[in-house]
């Protein structure tokens, strides 16, 4: 193995869950303030990453990569969201000539 | 020790540009600020030895789940002029609502930090070794995805069709 491949951080993992804590947080504060359905679905995918990032964190924590398999599987998941997702709001947009999402209320009481 | 520091640069700006994702009022701004967060958070992956998920996630978060939102919003012609604008109250208590849930998370993790050292080591993330675990350890999730996928493909061409018009 060369030596570039055992470079090492020396962070603690408590840097780790803080920053994908402060990550999720951010994605959660978008997903409820913002009225746009593609920024909402944005932030869902930010949320995603900042699991990732601490999947990998743990994963590298441990020093085995099972952690970093379902992270690929959540990547795979995510593409799969996103393309439904999207495809969800043309037909959104077409029907209501905007992607506000609060125009979607036809299930108010 | 200088990797350290990197790695605090490199969390602030992932931070900095994740907060311009959500407080941008341009859409196209937003994607462009997430590219941004997910080459750092790429960046992260990399310090974590965690080489082919780095690139995985440029190819296919930057590359093309990125492109795909860039592309929506391209061609539904979406600018600043008919951005759905959120009321006051909303945003105010979605702030104090996203604040309240990092506080609760933080005070839940303050009895666990440990500041154990990150282990790295070397190679957990390489192709080879990642290859080797998912085609037998995670053989069956692996070839459940494709089905997934092919449902998602199936559902998007059927969601996004042009409904036929009705002849009578």
């Amino acid at each position: 193995m060369s030596p570039v491949l055992a470079a090492t951080s020396g962070l603690s993992i408590d840097y780790y869950l803080i920053l994908s804590t402060v990550l999720f947080s951010i994605g959660v504060i978008g997903l409820l303030s913002r009225k746009n359905m593609i920024v909402m679905l944005m932030c869902i995918e930010l949320m995603l990453n900042s699991v990732n990032l601490l999947l990998v964190a743990f994963s590298s924590y441990f020093g085995t990569n099972d952690a970093q398999i379902f992270v690929f599987f959540i990547v795979v998941v995510a593409a799969a969201e996103a393309t439904v997702g999207l495809s969800i709001l043309i037909m959104a947009y077409r029907n209501n000539r905007s992607i506000d999402a609060d125009l979607l209320n036809n299930l108010k009481g | 020790m200088t990797l350290e520091l990197i790695s605090y640069i490199l969390g602030g700006l992932t931070i900095g540009s994740a907060l311009m994702v959500i407080l941008s009022s341009h859409p196209i701004r937003s994607v462009l600020y997430l590219v941004v967060t997910f080459f750092f958070i790429s960046g992260h992956f990399i310090l974590m030895n965690a080489q082919f998920l780095a690139v995985v996630n440029i190819i296919v978060y930057a590359g093309a789940i990125m492109v795909l939102f860039l592309f929506v919003l391209m061609l539904l012609n979406l600018n600043q002029a008919n951005e759905p604008k959120a009321k006051n109250v909303i945003s105010f208590s979605s702030i104090i609502g996203g604040g309240l849930l990092l506080l609760v998370i933080l005070a839940a993790l303050r009895e666990g930090l440990t500041f154990n050292k990150v282990i790295q080591k070397s190679g957990t993330g390489l192709v080879e070794q990642l290859g080797n675990k998912l085609f037998t350890d995670y053989l069956v999730p692996f070839e459940i995805s494709s089905i997934l996928f092919i449902s998602a493909m199936v559902g998007a061409v059927l969601l996004a069709k042009r409904e036929k018009p009705q002849i009578d």
